[in-house]
């Protein structure tokens, strides 16, 4: 998820926002994601709390490191790989 | 060394990250440091294509070398755009409540706490931005 690739994610959630309840979006073949990735799962998740909440599944140990470094680890519900 | 003339531009980007990433690959570069290295490219050539020349477009000379035993790569990034020292933004509260959280400011953090070195120079007017990485796993 970086620059070039996160406005395709972002233009699809916001698409979904009216029609979902809760949206989970699935990381199993993300291999990093930049600030700009990060920038779009914390709206997300801000939209998504007034609902049934965001949720990021099959997430790696290397995209934790930096959920855990930008404090987004205590933010979002995170299920780790494998989980 | 090695070096790579570019426009400033996010439609770039995959052309800059080749370019780094082939240096990285020949060096046998970890893949956990390899995305460490790419997340800090991107973040810092994102900002010189977003803010070094806005509204005009300019370019950026990338350099590259990998050097020592245990290598450690050096990345350089030049641009004549307005003098911009990205190091001096404070960190963000990376504690505080989604609510509370800013967005923006994330990005250079994660350079900051991903590279072992980061260096900001403004010298006969070029920005003149260094990032060093270890390219051993630690």
């Amino acid at each position: 998820m970086d620059t070039t690739t996160t406005p395709m994610l972002e233009t699809e959630i916001r698409a979904s926002y009216d029609e979902c309840n809760a949206l989970v979006v699935d990381f199993t073949d993300v291999k990093y994601v930049s600030s700009a990735g990060l920038r779009i799962l914390l709206s997300a998740h801000k939209v998504m709390s007034k609902k049934g909440g965001l949720r990021v599944t099959g997430v790696s140990d290397e995209i934790m490191e930096v959920f855990d470094i930008t404090g987004f680890s205590t933010i979002l519900n995170i299920e780790k790989k494998g989980a | 060394m090695k070096e790579l003339e570019i426009e400033a531009t996010d439609k770039n980007l995959p052309k800059v990250l080749a370019f780094i990433d082939e240096e990285l690959e020949k060096a046998q570069c970890p893949m956990r440091v390899q995305v460490q290295i790419d997340v800090a490219v991107e973040e810092i050539f994102v900002n010189i294509a977003h803010y070094a020349y806005n509204p005009e477009i300019g370019t950026a000379k990338v350099r590259v070398e990998v050097l020592g035993d245990p290598p450690s790569v050096d990345i350089t990034f030049i641009d004549n755009g307005v003098p911009y020292d990205p190091l001096a933004k404070e960190d963000p509260n990376v504690k505080l409540s989604a609510k509370e959280r800013k967005i923006g400011g994330l990005g250079i953090f994660m350079v900051k706490k991903n590279m072992d070195d980061v260096r900001y120079e403004y010298l006969d007017g070029h920005n003149i931005l260094t990032l060093k990485k270890g390219l051993l796993l630690k």
